[in-house]
């Protein structure tokens, strides 16, 4: 017993020291959140391979950004809000200015640090997850829900089955069934499409779904008995590919089906192959499919044998989702070079880069992500950019993209998010930037 | 007739319960006879699991928390291995490895702790299914594996005539219904007819005049938890080939514990009624039961099914502590 | 040698029956206490104060409560994150609906609501006990979980079913830095293990442990089973009740129902077995053992500068506590509260043991 006692004082002991200074180098320090294990892991591994495939792409082959080398560490979230916050307070102070920005691909977790960043001054990437109304800046001033919220997702998904109807007014008495993650993710849309059941008369039907998702019985004979017009589909996970396999054996048309873009990814229909096809998702940001970058990517990364992943996988939907999220923080750390100079920075100086983004097609094509990005430009008060997103289609082997791009309505989403960001600075005592001060 | 009373007052309640939805005409009938399969189907499942907590219990009084991850790290070998070879061989492959972790958990955990309370077992169960989680991972890896048994997936439409719009069916829930029926008649005859059978119910009445006998505990119990883990091998390989090889199967598994409770730790049938019974309970408490639920109290959604099998069990418990077909014995305060 | 109780003597009951009635063991709290209060907030860093302590403080009050429960009247419950649950969203939403309460009534306000509904769910056993109990906890403990996140009014209409707390104010001190959060924490956990104490050496206290050690003796020398083990659930829900609502407001600031799963319910539930069941003591180790282990585990590759992939060290992580509670119980089933008793046994011999 006493050597046991002796190791684990010493491991206790190792803990309580603080993890050893790093010499003041020129470095940049990216933390990432991750789940490679659990229930969530088959589709956690392959946004986590891309995130750090691009980040070692930036130092293979520009040698860092603007010359400061990137430094990268991964910690294991499980999906789980408590794990994700002490990853979170165990890398924050790493790097010599500490964190760069976090992306916990988690909503669970982004309502979590979104607390911390206030006081932390860590801005956190939410690209296409997360809260809803941290598109306000002045209120959720280190949110970037950059390229779409799920209110957005929620808004499209209408507009399109809108438009299948003939027109938005056609909606009326139609029933739209919502199966959702029971977590915070699959509830933040039902705020939207309560609101649009409203103004177009449409039934909103809400189906939870426990985690992990497995079992969706009696979900789906619900499905059957209330016969939706329309399935919403909000898992994530094996949830997805549950849902599809029950929407078979239920017979439930896939053509019904809309996925966010969340739950139209490969390991999302793989599972179920041949039966998934004419089930539709959301794509925004990252269709699959493999482009300039990835060549990069293959060239300098995976040829020299430093790839995180298997190369076959390398374009996947996610893993090429997780590419352009560490894009755009790699981006975001880039423009804020121009003000603070070539050095590494702060998670205060990095927030003003992506505050400041202007991602246009000349900048997409020289980064080598034409096809997977579309336009991108932030301010203080619009954390998000222009969210714009397509549908795309199962075949039964791969993705098919739809030609009609779509847009939020932004006379319905702007009001909602301005409430509900007040709503959220009175719970918690927050004080709003002056934006337009903070820019004089 | 004292005694039987509540028992009755209960079951009287649930059957009401169960014939409501027809009785006022809330759903078509054949609707509510696809409920009814679809409850069934999923408390094969459930029963399946539940025979592996209801084995163990009866042999060593263990409350095998573990048997989750027994089922997923038996499917994992399982899907994993057939990648290489036949499935029949990955079957019988997966069925050495389960033994030889029958035979490491006995062991490594079970000898050292013998004649310990039933908390500190349930702990080390608890022990072992972290490490199973871990250890499958490690070695088959985390993603989504896929089992074919080569059934269709297209469910089947029956007696489209008799009722409107007649019954969906699933030949693969048909077929996973005859394989737990099949495994049940194996284990009764393995437990009646063989020697080994008797020794198993020797040992479950009584560990020391067993002992005392000359049946050899230890082997007793290795080849308990083997045929434990066997009835996880095969709940599975069905499981998986339904849902998918994944970490999440072993969290179904949670509910094999109110159909134990139901139908009495050790009892084989009482683990098959208690499963179907939980099963059908729960699926027509969500399709019917929620929805009623949600419109009364304005709840965000149902999904009451997650703890209805517990109140269920709850209920008879307090009613017979016993278990449907448990053995008298259980203490009562 | 240090370590004697030679000429200590005891000429009034009151010395007889204080709780620590060795000199060397009160100048040794005392100074754990002064340690922790004066020395600990100015030599530890963020990190640990946030991953370690924090979680640590309000753990081990939750374990205490269930360890009044398991521990002291010996019945099974593995769903006591549901009480943890009720405590913190009966806090939220007393803070938010009456904003003008001090935190410290609202604590207290939310210990009771949860002790009531720990009454309720007690009631099964009654009934039954064991294994079979433990069952019927779990029932609770998916109950909540559900109830959380379908009624809208405890959320208070949030969207998305997570809720926000602004930081505590107590007297005019907002209590934001991690510091301050320790030292808050402590504090009421120091409270709460004196009050405990004193209530497992009250009768109410030995009418649990009757209870637990043999309940039909117990009845026939006069102990009421209904009062004493209703009592267990409600204490036990209390203590848990108040964790809950510090680990709502506290450590996690935003929570969803997913906060209070099964998982901390069985985390709790380790916490007491390797900590020692019956023992305060016991309580404080366990939680810290298990705070500790898996963020340690974790962090060993990369100490040892090993590079092990992220899954791999995950998984490894996960088998070595599995392995870790299975040694633990076979070469300790008492637990580190004994381990702990052995040593002063030891030490009081030391270093001449006959």
């Amino acid at each position: 017993m006493k050597l046991k006692s002796i190791f684990l004082a010493a491991a206790v002991a190792a803990a309580f020291a603080s993890p050893a200074a790093f010499a003041q180098a020129k470095e940049q320090f990216f933390p990432s959140l991750v789940y490679r294990t659990g229930a969530y892991a088959p589709n956690g591994i392959p946004f986590a391979n891309g995130y750090l495939d691009y980040l070692k792409l930036v130092n293979a082959r520009d040698g860092g950004i603007d010359g400061v080398k990137i430094t990268y560490e991964e910690c294991e979230t499980g999906y789980a809000t408590d794990k994700g916050v002490e990853c979170y307070e165990r890398l924050k102070g790493k790097g010599p200015t500490g964190a760069t920005v976090f992306q916990p691909l988690s909503t669970g977790i982004t309502f979590a640090l979104t607390d911390k960043s206030f006081t932390d001054k860590i801005p956190l990437i939410t690209a296409g997850y997360g809260r809803a109304d941290s598109v306000d800046g002045t209120v959720f001033g280190w949110n970037f829900p950059l390229g779409g919220t799920y209110w957005d997702a929620a808004d499209m998904l209408v507009q399109h089955v809108g438009k299948k109807e003939g027109g938005l007014d056609k909606l009326k008495g139609k029933k739209i069934a919502l199966v959702y993650h029971d977590s915070p993710y699959g509830k933040e849309p039902i705020a939207l499409l309560e609101t649009r059941a409203k103004m177009h008369g449409f039934q909103l039907l809400l189906l939870p779904v426990t985690h992990p998702g497995v079992e969706q019985k009696a979900t789906w004979l619900q499905v059957r008995q209330q016969r939706p017009d329309y399935v919403f589909l909000w898992g994530w996970g094996v949830m997805n590919s549950t849902s599809i396999k029950e929407a078979v054996a239920t017979g439930y048309p896939r053509e019904k089906m809309y996925g966010v873009w969340w739950s139209g990814a490969e390991p999302d229909v793989a599972p179920v192959g041949e039966a998934a096809k004419g089930y539709n998702a959301l794509v925004f940001l990252a269709p699959a499919g493999q482009g300039q970058v990835h060549k990069d990517i293959i060239k300098y990364v995976y040829d020299k044998g430093q790839g995180t992943g298997k190369k076959e996988d390398i374009g996947e939907v996610l893993y090429n989702r997780g590419m352009v999220s560490a894009m755009m923080a790699v981006e975001g750390v880039r423009r804020a070079h121009i003000k603070y100079g070539k050095k590494p920075l702060t998670g205060e100086q990095v927030r003003w880069g992506l505050e400041n983004l202007a991602i246009d097609d000349a900048a997409i094509k020289k980064l080598g992500f034409t096809g997977f990005m579309t336009p991108v430009s932030t301010s203080c008060v619009n954390h998000e950019g222009e969210a714009q997103a397509k549908i795309h289609t199962w075949d039964g082997k791969k993705w098919v993209v739809q030609p009609d791009v779509y847009h939020a309505d932004n006379s319905i989403l702007k009001p909602m998010i301005r409430s509900s960001a007040e709503k959220y600075a009175a719970e918690k005592k927050i004080t709003k930037r002056d934006c337009a001060k903070e820019a004089g | 007739m004292r005694r039987h009373w509540p028992v009755l007052a209960l079951g009287t309640a649930l059957l009401i319960g169960l014939a409501l939805p027809l009785a006022t005409g809330a759903a078509p009938v054949g609707f509510y006879v696809e409920v009814l399969l679809g409850g069934l189907m999923t408390g094969v499942l459930y029963s399946l699991v539940a025979l592996g907590f209801a084995l163990i219990f009866k042999a060593s009084g263990v409350f095998n928390f573990a048997q989750g991850a027994m089922v997923l790290f038996a499917a994992l070998a399982v899907a994993r291995i057939a990648e290489h070879v036949p499935l029949w061989a990955a079957i019988l492959l997966g069925m050495v490895i389960m033994t030889a972790l029958a035979w490491v958990i006995e062991r490594l955990v079970l000898r050292p702790l013998v004649n310990q309370e039933g908390v500190a077992l349930l702990m080390a169960t608890l022990g072992v299914t972290y490490f199973l989680d871990g250890f499958g991972q490690t070695v088959w890896g985390s993603d989504i594996y896929k089992i074919e048994l080569g059934i269709a997936k297209e469910p089947v439409m029956i007696l489209p005539d008799v009722f409107q719009g007649g019954i969906l069916v699933n030949k693969e829930d048909f077929v996973a219904a005859m394989v737990a029926a099949l495994l049940v008649g194996g284990l009764v005859l393995f437990f009646q007819k063989t020697a080994t059978g008797r020794a198993l119910r020797a040992v479950a009445d009584d560990h020391q005049a067993a002992q005392s006998i000359g049946i050899p505990l230890n082997r007793i119990w290795v080849i308990v938890w083997a045929v434990a883990g066997f009835v996880a091998l095969v709940a599975g390989v069905i499981w998986g080939s339904q849902l998918g090889v994944q970490f999440s199967l072993a969290q179904v598994a949670l509910k094999a514990l109110p159909v134990v409770i139901l139908g009495g730790f050790t009892s084989i049938a009482g683990a098959i009624v208690g499963g179907l019974i939980i099963g059908v309970g729960e699926k027509m408490a969500e399709v019917f039961l929620g929805p009623v639920l949600v419109k009364a109290f304005d709840l965000a959604g149902g999904g009451i099914e997650n703890w209805f099998a517990y109140v269920l069990a709850l209920l008879f418990l307090l009613v017979r502590p016993e278990g449907l077909f448990g053995e008298k014995h259980i203490d009562r305060v | 040698m240090l370590y004697r109780e030679n000429g200590q003597f005891k000429s009034t009951y009151a010395s007889d029956q204080q709780m620590l009635p060795i000199l060397q063991d009160r100048v040794f709290m005392m100074a754990l206490l002064a340690f922790a209060f004066f020395v600990v907030p100015i030599v530890t860093s963020e990190y640990v104060f946030l991953s370690l302590l924090i979680p640590f403080l309000i753990l081990t009050l939750a374990a205490i409560g269930l360890n009044i429960l398991v521990g002291y009247c010996g019945q099974i419950s593995i769903g006591h994150a549901a009480f943890m649950a009720v405590g913190a969203y009966a806090a939220y939403n007393l803070v938010l609906r009456v904003p003008q309460l001090n935190f410290l009534v609202v604590l207290v306000l939310s210990g009771l609501i949860a002790a009531a509904a720990g009454a309720l769910f007690g009631i099964p056993s009654l009934r039954i006990k064991g294994l079979y109990l433990a069952v019927a906890t779990l029932a609770a403990q998916f109950f909540m979980d559900w109830l959380f996140a379908r009624v809208k009014w405890f959320t208070n209409y949030a969207h998305s079913g997570s809720v926000q707390t602004a930081p505590i104010e107590l007297f005019g001190w907002t209590i934001e830095s991690p510091a301050e959060k320790y030292l808050f924490l402590l504090a009421v956990l120091v409270l709460f293990t004196l009050v405990a104490k004193n209530l497992v050496r009250s009768h109410i206290g030995r009418e649990w442990m009757a209870m637990r050690d043999m309940d039909v003796a117990a009845e026939v020398i006069g102990i009421r089973p209904v009062y004493a083990k209703l009592t267990a659930f409600a204490v036990s829900a209390f203590y848990c009740g108040v964790a809950g609502a510090l680990w709502g407001f506290v450590y996690l600031g935003s929570w969803e129902p997913l906060a209070f799963n099964l998982n901390l319910s069985l985390n709790l539930l380790f916490m007491i077995i390797i900590g020692g069941m019956g023992s305060l003591l016991g309580s404080y180790l366990g939680a810290a053992f298990i705070v500790a282990l898996p963020i340690i585990l974790d962090q060993i590759p990369n100490w040892l500068g090993v590079p092990i992939s992220t899954a791999t060290s995950s998984h490894l992580a996960s088998m070595i506590f599995g392995a870790l509670i299975v040694f633990f119980l076979i070469v300790e089933p008492l637990g580190l509260a004994r381990l702990w008793a052995i040593g002063k046994e030891k030490l009081r011999l030391w270093p001449f043991p006959h």
